[in-house]
């Protein structure tokens, strides 16, 4: 999604009070918005934490700022000045991360983003978009430049099979119906399962959802997906992020206050504990995320 | 028309911030007393309207607010809040609330990234403000200052001050024994900053510093008295934290003129 990104901001570049910041990444990728944005590209080293501190007093002065980074040195590194820079004086600096989830792959755990937007959904005034496809790019930058207060933009990669129309931009979308219980897959993921699952019969078939942004706070799960949720008894949730501060512990708490209750299936991403390291595919199959394992646990789950 | 400092005026500002201290039960006093001269300088007579500070030792919020205080800022009721419920006068500076305190800090190694950032965006705004950041000698130990310090000085920020509040001593003692970084403006003028070093008491001299004209990031290094003013603190690592006691109390106004 980096072209994509590039471009999107590109588009923002003609604003006198737009800054990008870089923790000296996006070569060969983000050349075009250093040529549109001047001196208001900068590269600030590296160095995430001054990055961040930097990014935060130019919010404070009125600025539009976009401060990148690959997603874990975008969030983790500079934690604490998210935190009190940032987030406790509800700047809205917009925080892009490339490469979230297992996006990095064989590069190792260092380069994983695994509890990115549950550490970051600890803090205040702070919301999440994770787009699907490449096309809702646009409007995730679009979106979060309206945004009044932080966020944090996780990209990766676009998986959509050959073919397929990509729905537009939404929090939520659905992306498959059928008669089986409702699937909500967070960001890119939710594209890979799509060739997998589409070619099942009707009354089988899950309802495919795509989720693009947290906190559910703001974004509540739609009412359709509700009553498929009520009608089945079940709900999967399968995220490239920890169980710990994942969407599903938030969705569980989300339905339970509201009396609302059904089994809970969460496909997840396992930690950094493996002996040793692939590509985002391998690691997603280790993990059980890839289509084969939802589909082990569409059936398992029949067969309970 | 913003007045000027004098010895005078001073020490009433100093016995303010040790009453504030007493009435609240409150320590931290040692790091207050010695950088409240240059905060008091620089909200008295220095800052005019575009200015803008950074208290990057948090920890000496209490001199920031005698200082804001003393410059018609804040109101005696104000300072009689501090450290109280519900206060807006916390023990570091807060968030929100205070139009002259841009940042909450507290947690060191912040401050100067945030000032230089301040800097970086009036330039691109065209603005003439100047901006002041006031770090202490000990947050030097943390690596995100000379994060800030590697960004400031190579985008020459000539519209940033960075102040140094060299009193030497620390949480649990001497600098130079707990991660020595002796002599501190030695390995800062290795860096491509206009370096001043001058004795941090010395209001003239503060003056000087601050008017002398560069054309690279200025870093002016305050060499302090911690407890300055208040004879059994100064130079004592212990009013880092210790309260003061009612008759710690009274000695000290006696010493430095009482209000």
């Amino acid at each position: 999604m980096r072209k994509q990104l590039c471009d999107a901001l590109v588009a923002r570049a003609g604003n006198p009070g737009m800054v990008f910041l870089t923790g000296d990444l996006g070569f060969m990728a983000l050349e075009a918005l250093q040529s549109a944005l001047g001196d208001r590209f900068v590269n600030a080293g590296v160095a995430e934490q001054n990055m961040i501190s930097v990014a935060a007093a130019m919010a404070r002065q009125g600025l539009d700022v976009w401060a990148y980074s690959i997603a874990p040195f975008c969030y983790a590194r500079p934690f604490e000045q998210i935190r009190n820079d940032i987030a406790f004086h509800r700047l809205p600096v917009r925080l892009v991360g490339n490469g979230g989830g297992y996006g990095y792959g064989v590069m190792g755990p260092t380069h994983h983003a695994i509890e990115d937007y549950g550490v970051l959904l600890t803090l205040p005034n702070m919301r999440v978009y994770a787009p699907v496809f490449d096309e809702d790019v646009a409007a995730v930058i679009d979106k979060a430049g309206k945004d009044t207060q932080a966020t944090y933009i996780r990209l990766g990669r676009g998986e959509p099979p050959q073919g397929y129309a990509v729905p537009d931009y939404a929090a939520w979308r659905p992306l498959l119906s059928g008669g089986g219980a409702p699937v909500i897959a967070v960001g890119p993921l939710a594209g890979t399962y799509i060739k997998a699952i589409q070619n099942l019969p009707a009354a089988r078939r899950p309802n495919l959802w795509a989720l693009s942004e947290l906190p559910l706070t703001l974004n509540p799960p739609p009412a359709a997906l509700i009553e498929q949720m009520l009608a089945s008894g079940r709900i999967y949730v399968a995220e490239e992020h920890v169980a710990q501060g994942s969407l599903a512990s938030e969705l569980a708490i989300y339905l339970l206050e509201r009396g609302m209750s059904a089994k809970l299936i969460h496909l997840h991403a396992r930690a950094h504990h493996y002996a040793r390291y692939g590509s985002q595919a391998y690691l997603r199959a280790q993990s059980g995320l890839d289509p084969q394992s939802l589909l082990n646990a569409i059936g398992a789950a029949e067969r309970l | 028309m913003k007045s000027s400092l004098d010895a005078k005026r001073l020490s009433i500002i100093r016995s303010r911030l040790i009453r504030m201290h007493f009435e609240s039960g409150i320590g931290h006093i040692g790091g207050n007393l010695s950088s409240i001269d240059v905060l008091a300088l620089l909200f008295n007579e220095r800052m005019g309207q575009d200015d803008l500070f950074v208290l990057s030792k948090g920890h000496s919020a209490g001199a920031l607010y005698v200082s804001l205080w003393s410059a018609g800022k804040l109101t005696d009721e104000d300072l009689q809040t501090f450290h109280r419920d519900g206060t807006l006068l916390a023990g570091h500076p807060p968030a929100n609330g205070i139009r002259e305190i841009l940042f909450a800090t507290g947690s060191l190694g912040h401050g100067l990234s945030l000032a230089a950032g301040t800097a970086l965006a009036l330039r691109f705004k065209g603005s003439s403000g100047h901006t002041y950041c006031l770090t202490s000698d000990g947050e030097w130990q943390e690596g995100s200052t000379w994060e800030g310090l590697i960004f400031a000085a190579h985008h020459r920020l000539t519209n940033l001050t960075v102040l140094i509040d060299h009193n030497g001593l620390q949480g649990f003692g001497h600098t130079s024994e707990i991660a020595s970084m002796f002599p501190l403006f030695e390995r800062l003028k290795s860096f491509d900053i206009d370096m001043h070093v001058i004795p941090g008491h010395d209001l003239d001299a503060i003056r000087a510093a601050l008017d002398a004209p560069t054309d690279r990031l200025k870093c002016i290094v305050l060499q302090t008295v911690k407890g300055k003013g208040v004879s059994f603190m100064e130079n004592r690592m212990e009013w880092h934290y210790l309260p003061l006691q009612e008759a710690d109390y009274r000695q000290a106004l006696k010493e430095l003129g009482g209000l």
